[in-house]
């Protein structure tokens, strides 16, 4: 009996194991045939399950835009849930290819803990949120000396928070829970006046808890939160992917370019277009990348452009309705810049 | 070790294959290639596998800066303190958090267990019920209802209940005035030294004396005059050197004072009450264990029903009740690590902020490994040393 | 004739008298029980008051006022927060259990393929019947069949990606199907790995005995949390490039070695209780190691220390809620990811769903405890011959 236990755990062990050959990501993806992407645990906007347990938001859509980009399918991605502890060791590892989890662009991140960031799928900050029924009078985050506050541990959050009353000579109690769905539960019974997290996060998090219009976030930003994908660092080629991936959302966006229309555009005589949907004679764009030519097709069909994502997981189409604000591409007055493909 | 004697002398089995002491002796090797070999491979693995992804490795990080604050401090910490001054803050908590739930958890325990054998219907039902819910639930559970439980009954600060002396109870915890001591106060807990010490003497002495003669002297009266009266006199003698730091109400929260909070509370209720329903049924099963004949003996030799559960049974109970005990005390000890999940700073909650902070896996994880174990050794060490006082000494 | 006269003796017992009524009845229970002395008449008011101030407020809210079907938040909620129960109503919001019920079960397993851990619970339910009654024959087939067989097919019928079945990733199990997945294959896994410790500590080969017992005193001095860290963060280390082992069976392998530690210690209280004529008779007879061990020893101990392992395996259960801490959905996990719902977002949502996972956990717990005290009964008239 000893021996066939053994036997079933061997069986077992290989049946999850997933092993890749270390020639390169994108050779591991496309010989299993689907990308392991790295989200959070719930984070409505960013990602989230919905009923079904399908992943949805900004974070959530990257990786099936990613996932179209390398195989024309957008459905072609599993998605991990992780702890902010675990993420950047599942990424490590090898047991995600894609990091898409609100993560802080940090140099920390970027060099000590061997990971490559592709850029800046929203600019986010610092922001704080309070019970304004319980807290009248209060419209500022100075004003929050000697409050309890609750954070989420292992954070740029919780490094930030202590710095901003540091630099404020204020005090305050931090309350620190390894989870964000603790934090939510711990600030909705009233243990903390303030609850700080990414100014997106928090809009997100008002709709969860029991009485959101008690509740209003502060105006101060004290922190610059560039969340954006990452991949293991050391893999151009993937990172190139991941990258150029971003910037055919936001060039498909500024291009005008949308799920709707992208197969009428296919036809315009626009150089622009014909290079970003790759409809170029001789243009190999794709192919240089290690994709097909029209990659950028296949994203805009999966996923729609850049605008669209956000729009419809955190902007006007969704519960949170944030507005663009400096995520509005540099045309409009943003920081979403997106470099040329040519 | 005799029977090994023995077969040196054998002659030999035909066949060296056969031979105990050679099939032994290659099995062992074998042994120690494969852990040596597996051990060469992981360290292998992870070296490679830190320098290609150019993540840092080495202790080194316990003496940069922390950055990050924590909530319970007993030791001064701020968030200019070190990563290692954040990780003995932890490691304090945990200490804090497990002896105080011990304490409680076997006041606790042993009222239930006793409660279970008691004359008393209802008490022994309600005893029954108690243990028979708190057993069989997921002590993370427990914590979890105690976390929320606590949160939910009590009011926000600006509401805050009023107790006496001063002290005050909100969802932020619970506020005590705290004991402010002044000039010569030393003089105090010099007397309370004293005291114990004379107390020890007292009843060493009365001991003594009632082997020889039989005459009993009142010792606990004794020790409780010299224990609590030293001190007293101390005090009055010194001009009163002590003020009280009274929680006040500011704007969020009450300010001053000794301020215990809700996470500390509920992770300290919920252990000792989840561990309570164990030692009560240590407890029982001890008692029980002694059998009727002795307690019956006793009372034939005339003792009173007191003395024959404080000198007779109790003696016997407990050395059936230390062993399972300290492996409760043990599991209280390790399950404090569940304070993660409602935001306590403990030693892994502190060790997985740094751990997640720096990025340095292996190390983080070998921190707590290895502080849990030094403290599961002490609390064994102790235990035992308890145990063997308690033991039958036998001629 | 004339003994007839002297003496009369009585051939029949006499009738019991019945008690003096004082010692009988319904009083004399409650005088007895209840008000023996002055300090329990106290207690039994004090018992009273507790049971009379607590079982009202748990009946009304677990049962009277509670909620049992509704589509949303609003059926959970008061007109001032917005839903349609009368202001400073309090009840279970069973709603929120029941609407989640299948989330609950298995987490996100595809509704269309949830018949397979039905069927997997099936099987499980029969092979394990016939396993805990003592009357029913072929336990040996039956274990093989429950410890080995059942998880190759289990396997295969979850994970999927063969015989046309959809493959099922590891991220989408969650809920009860994993608190019983981890524990049962945590269990079936520790029970070997268990045996050999507790036979490598009782070796008499010193390099074996001592691995056994650093291995075991290091696990059991350890929090299964850190533990289930190791197996989160640091595992994935261990393996060279480019291979990575899902989290589920990281989590698996994390609870198995605990586990292992603890059963490894209730195995040897099993094999120092067998007499050592046992282990002579076996030497005596030619038998070797492993011989002896198979079919004399451990038979012997394995049955001695059954309640022994059924504690653990309680334990254990009860353990694997703490993989929600390294973010795996157990039952307790899914529960609580699913107070951040913004559809069922109540102030009673948290302890209903909390006292749903806590009923379960009893359930399972309980039900184990009973039969583990119904083997030690049986196993106890066993040795009293």
């Amino acid at each position: 009996m000893k021996h066939i236990a053994i036997g079933i755990l061997g069986a077992a062990a290989l049946g999850f194991m997933a092993s890749a050959a270390s020639a390169g990501t994108l050779d591991t993806v496309k010989q299993k045939g689907f990308i392991q992407c790295g989200v959070s645990t719930g984070l409505a906007g960013f990602s989230a399950p919905d009923d079904k347990g399908d992943w949805k938001g900004i974070d959530a859509d990257f990786c099936r835009a990613v996932a179209a980009a390398v195989f024309g399918d957008g459905t072609k991605v599993k998605f991990t849930p992780l702890s902010a502890k675990e993420r950047f060791t599942a990424l490590q590892s090898g047991e995600i290819d894609i990091l898409s989890r609100n993560t802080t662009w940090t140099s920390n991140r970027d060099s000590a803990l061997g990971l490559d960031f592709v850029g800046v799928t929203y600019y986010d900050g610092q922001g704080f949120m309070i019970n304004a029924k319980k807290l009248p009078g209060v419209n500022s985050a100075l004003q929050l000396s000697g409050a309890a506050v609750c954070v989420q541990s292992g954070t740029t959050t919780e490094l930030n928070l202590a710095d901003y009353f540091k630099k404020n000579k204020m005090e305050y109690n931090p309350v620190v829970f390894e989870k964000l769905e603790e934090v939510n539960a711990a600030y909705d019974a009233g243990r903390c006046d303030a609850y700080t997290t990414d100014q997106s996060g928090l809009y997100g998090i008002r709709l969860t808890l029991s009485a959101p219009a008690d509740h209003v976030v502060l105006p101060e930003i004290i922190s610059k939160e560039p969340l954006g994908p990452a991949v293991r660092q050391g893999d151009d080629q993937w990172a190139h992917i991941a990258r150029w991936t971003y910037f055919a959302l936001l060039n498909a966006e500024e291009a005008g370019v949308t799920q709707a229309n992208v197969d009428e555009m296919k036809t315009s005589t626009d150089p622009n277009i014909q290079r970003l949907l790759g409809t170029e004679p001789d243009g190999k764009y794709g192919a240089d990348l290690g994709l097909s030519n029209d990659f950028v097709v296949n994203i805009v069909k999966a996923v729609g452009n850049y605008g669209e994502m956000f729009e419809r997981n955190v902007g006007s189409g969704s519960p949170l309705k944030i507005a663009r604000g400096i995520n509005a591409l540099w045309t409009k007055g943003g920081l979403q810049y997106g470099p040329p493909i040519r | 070790m005799a029977s090994q004697e023995i077969l040196r002398e054998e002659p030999s089995r035909g066949s060296f294959i056969n031979d105990p002491r050679i099939r032994s002796l290659f099995f062992q090797t074998l042994v120690v290639i494969l852990l040596f070999s597996s051990i060469w491979w992981i360290v292998h693995n992870v070296i490679e596998n830190l320098q290609r992804l150019h993540i840092a490795s080495g202790f080194g990080f316990l003496r940069s800066r922390a950055g990050f604050d924590i909530s319970d401090t007993p030791i001064a910490y701020t968030s200019d303190s070190t990563y290692f001054r954040a990780l003995v803050v932890g490691l304090l908590n945990t200490i804090i958090v497990a002896v105080a739930g011990i304490v409680l958890a076997t006041v606790v325990g042993f009222t239930i267990g006793i409660g279970r054998l008691s004359q008393n219907w209802l008490i022994r039902k309600i005893c029954t019920v108690y243990v028979e819910i708190f057993r069989n639930i997921p002590p993370l559970l427990v914590i979890f209802f105690w976390y929320s439980g606590v949160l939910a009954v009590l009011p926000a600060p600006r509401e805050s209940i009023h107790l006496p002396f001063g002290s005050f109870l909100n969802q932020r915890g619970f506020y005590l005035p705290r004991a402010v001591w002044g000039d010569g106060s030393w003089l105090i807990g010099v007397a309370l030294l004293l005291g114990i010490a004379m107390a020890w003497f007292v009843a060493h002495r009365a001991r003594q004396r009632q082997r020889a003669t039989g005459q009993q002297f009142p010792v606990f009266w004794t020790s409780v005059a010299l224990i609590v009266g030293l001190p007293v006199l101390a005090f009055l003698l010194s001009g009163m050197p002590l003020t009280f730091d009274f929680p006040k109400q500011s704007t969020f929260n009450l300010t001053g004072g000794f301020w215990i909070k809700p996470e500390f509370l509920s992770l300290l209720l919920a252990l000792s009450f989840y561990t309570a329903a164990f030692i009560a049924e240590i407890v029982r099963a001890g008692i029980r264990g002694v059998s009727r004949g002795q307690s019956e003996a006793a009372a034939a030799l005339g003792l009173r029903s007191g003395p024959i559960l404080r000198l007779v049974v109790i003696p016997q109970a407990m050395r059936i009740v230390i062993p399972p005990l300290t492996s409760q005390y043990l599991n209280l000890t390790k399950n404090s690590s569940l304070a993660i999940a409602i935001g306590y700073p403990d030693l892994t909650a502190t060790a997985g902020t740094v751990l997640n902070q720096t990025g340095q896996a292996v190390e983080g994880v070998f921190i707590m490994m290895i502080a849990y174990l030094v403290l599961s050794l002490v609390t064994s060490f102790v235990m035992n040393i308890v145990n063997a006082r308690m033991a039958l000494v036998e001629r | 004739m004339q003994e007839h006269d002297m003496s009369w003796v009585r051939t029949e017992m006499a009738l019991a008298q019945p008690a003096p009524a004082r010692e009988r009845g319904a009083y004399a229970w409650v005088r007895k029980n209840l008000i023996g002395s002055v300090g329990d008449t106290v207690l039994t008011v004090l018992g009273v008051a507790i049971v009379l101030w607590i079982v009202p407020q748990v009946i009304n809210w677990a049962f009277i006022n509670a909620v049992w079907t509704g589509p949303d938040r609003t059926v959970c909620t008061t007109a001032s927060q917005g839903g349609i129960q009368p202001d400073g109503w309090t009840g279970a919001c069973w709603a929120f259990v029941n609407a989640k019920f299948g989330q609950f079960m298995f987490g996100t397993y595809p509704i269309e393929e949830r018949w397979r851990p039905i069927l997997v619970a099936i099987l499980f339910v029969a092979l394990l019947v016939p396993m805990l009654i003592p009357r029913v024959p072929r336990k040996g087939l039956n274990a093989i069949l429950l410890f080995a067989a059942l998880p190759v097919v289990a396997f295969f019928l979850l994970v999927g990606g063969v015989f046309g079945l959809p493959h099922v990733e590891t991220p989408r199990w969650g809920g009860l199907l994993v608190t019983l997945s981890l524990s049962f294959v945590g269990i079936a896994a520790s029970l070997p790995l268990g045996v050999i410790l507790a036979l490598g500590r009782r070796s008499k080969m010193p390099i074996v005995k001592i691995l056994s017992v650093v291995f075991i005193e290091t696990v059991r001095g350890i929090p299964l949390i850190v533990v289930l860290f190791f197996a989160s963060v640091m595992l994935p280390l261990f393996l060279p490039e480019g291979v990575s082992f899902d989290k589920y069976l990281r989590a698996l392998i994390g609870v198995s070695l605990f586990a292992a530690a603890y059963m490894a210690e209730v195995i040897r209280g099993g094999l120092q209780a067998i007499p050592k004529g046992q282990y002579e008779g076996a030497d005596s007879l030619g038998l070797g190691y492993w011989q002896k061990m198979s079919l004399i020893v451990l038979p012997q101990a394995l049955k001695l220390v059954i309640p022994g392992i059924v504690n653990t395996f309680i334990g254990m259960f009860k353990d694997t809620s703490l993989v929600l801490i390294i973010s795996m959905f157990d039952l307790l996990g899914v529960v609580k990811q699913n107070f951040a719902d913004a559809n069922w977002a109540t102030p009673q949502t948290a302890k209903s769903g909390l006292i749903f996972a806590a009923f379960v956990f009893w359930l399972f717990c309980f039900g184990m405890s009973r039969y583990s005290m119904y083997t030690e009964r049986r196993l106890d008239t066993g040795y009293k011959r």
